[in-house]
């Protein structure tokens, strides 16, 4: 278990300074996802045009490491089309839970975030904005929570 | 408050022998030496509490209240032997009074179910602190919403201390029911509990007290307080999960409907009609937890060797001691500054999120607790999401405090 390859510099870095923070005003869809376990609390914005997520933000409060996913999360999906975000989604999650899985080149900066499969208890940390993205991609607003 | 128990020995504390006694303290964690300082949400148990338990199932487990035959027999005098063990260590009047539960949150539920419920009427009023643990929260909400109860709550100050003034003004001839915590688990604050019972006995009120953090820290004489039902937990007391005690007052106790129904609450069953048991059997349906209740009074037994106040006067040097150094720590807030705190130190850092620093001082070795504690209101009372909290037990020294500052300023480092 290392340490430095939970919070890499790129980590650190989008926690710091977390790009697309911020809200979207209406017709953009939102949902709020919770992890009642650490009191995360995070609300993903995202305006569609077509099947293309045009622009997506998100604000809330939480640990370094839902932090940093929200903020990569944003720029990797913004601009990409719905069912690309969709294999992203699953290639994230089976890098985040799935022993021994490589990331994809495709993955890019989110690869940083493979370090934290090491660290169980925070899995859910980095999983929150993917659920809250997907139940922002769904049929209206909703709440998702990790518990 | 301490008169049933012999005091402390005059001897020097020997957080060494104590050490010793805890097998578990010897692990590794993450390649470093175990620091545990997460007594708080559950202490680890000394050889003596191991041996007990591996003694009671090795000779003498049976059913209890049931056999003639010999196990069954020493079952029995095992687990009545340790409800006579905690009417010692809380000096209750009776083991009429000591009624054997999973915990204290069964034991608040108890009260709420079968004294609260079936007595309470629409516009009464239960009131708590605003400090309070979920488990003397919830189900006082419940109780509330069964019988159109009114839950009322008495504020804290910054500093984590109830507002006693407005306690007292929030006692009205509506209330029925005052729960207190005695320790606060997020803050660490001690209550005064003995004149919050005085205030809501004046106003007619039935005060549950919430004993969980105080058992292992501070000397508890049911009696002296004048509490009327007091729970517990033989879990953060050095003993088993899944065991724990509700005192209650027999005149209430007695008064009480069953909860739960069940084997071991009777004395006749037919379809027609049921006789319940005597107290305290009618309140403890089924096959109780008996190698539990052998584990928590051997844990009575290792505590009172110690000197409940010796261990106390030790924790609150580590307290002190941690406060001091705590506070050197650039960016470090403690949270809960009241002046009677017993053992719990929480605390956030600036910049960091508590959830990120748990995990580095576990990556160091140093098991804290981090998130909500289980008190919500709390948290929102101070504008906190969660803190991290390092909790001292009788084990704690020096080298846990010293792990504990030195993962923090690896938290610095990580997050500089």
């Amino acid at each position: 278990m290392q340490l430095q390859d939970l919070y890499r510099d790129l980590i650190l870095d989008h926690n710091r300074h977390p790009r697309n923070f911020g809200r979207l005003g209406a017709p953009a869809r939102q949902a709020l996802g919770h992890n009642p376990l650490c009191g995360d609390q995070l609300t993903v914005f995202v305006r569609l045009e077509g099947e293309k997520l045009a622009d997506v933000r998100f604000e809330g409060s939480g640990c370094a490491i839902s932090t940093a996913s929200a903020s990569l999360m944003t720029e990797a999906v913004k601009g990409k089309d719905r069912a690309t975000v969709g294999a992203l989604y699953d290639q994230v999650h089976a890098l985040l839970t799935e022993d021994g899985a490589q990331p994809d080149a495709s993955l890019g900066k989110l690869a940083a975030l493979s370090g934290v499969r090491e660290f169980p208890a925070r899995v859910k940390c980095a999983t929150l904005c993917w659920h809250t993205l997907n139940a922002a991609l769904g049929e209206g607003s909703a709440t998702v929570s990790t518990e | 408050m301490a008169a049933n128990l012999k005091t402390a020995p005059a001897r020097p504390y020997d957080v060494a022998r104590v050490r010793a006694d805890f097998p578990i303290l010897a692990t590794t964690v993450h390649g470093h030496p175990l620091a545990y300082l997460d007594s708080a949400a559950s202490s680890q148990r000394p050889r003596a509490v191991l041996q007990a338990i591996e003694d009671y199932e090795t000779h003498s487990h049976a059913n209890v209240h049931r056999g003639v035959h010999a196990l069954s027999q020493a079952a029995t005098a095992a687990f009545e032997g340790a409800r006579e063990r905690v009417r010692r260590f809380i000096n209750a009047s009776s083991v009429r009074e000591v009624i054997f539960v999973r915990g204290t949150t069964e034991g608040i539920n108890l009260v709420a179910q079968s004294y609260a419920r079936p007595s309470l009427r629409p516009g009464d009023e239960i009131l708590i602190s605003a400090l309070e643990h979920h488990a003397n929260i919830v189900p006082w909400q419940m109780v509330c919403e069964q019988t159109g109860a009114v839950l009322k709550v008495a504020p804290i100050n910054r500093r984590g201390e109830l507002e006693f003034e407005a306690y007292l003004k929030l006692l009205s001839p509506r209330t029925r029911i005052v729960g207190v915590a005695h320790v606060s688990n997020a803050l660490g604050t001690i209550l005064p509990v003995q004149r919050i019972i005085e205030a809501a006995h004046a106003a007619g009120a039935v005060v549950v007290v919430d004993g969980a953090q105080a058992v292992p820290h501070i000397p508890v004489d049911v009696q002296a307080l004048g509490a009327d039902f007091y729970a517990f937990s033989g879990h953060k007391l050095y003993g088993p999960t899944g065991i724990g005690v509700l005192y209650g007052r027999e005149q209430l106790l007695r008064a009480m409907p069953p909860w739960q129904g069940g084997g071991d609450m009777i004395l006749t069953v037919s379809f027609e009609k049921t006789t319940y048991n005597e107290l305290p059997y009618r309140l403890e349906a089924g096959t109780p937890n008996i190698s539990g209740a052998v584990g928590l009074a051997a844990a009575m037994d290792y505590v009172e060797g110690l000197g409940i106040e010796a261990i106390a006067a030790h924790e609150h040097r580590l307290l002190q001691q941690a406060t001091a150094e705590l506070l050197r720590i650039p960016g470090i807030e403690l949270i809960g500054t009241a002046a009677a705190k017993a053992s719990v130190l929480s605390f956030t850092m600036k910049g960091v999120h508590p959830h990120d620093l748990g995990t580095i001082l576990d990556s160091q070795g140093v098991a804290v607790r981090t998130g909500h504690h289980c008190a919500m209101p709390v948290m929102t009372f101070f504008g906190v999401p969660a803190t991290a909290r390092a909790s001292f037990g009788c084990y704690n020294d020096e080298s846990d405090i010293a792990a504990l500052v030195r993962g923090l300023n690896k938290v610095r480092e990580v997050f500089g």
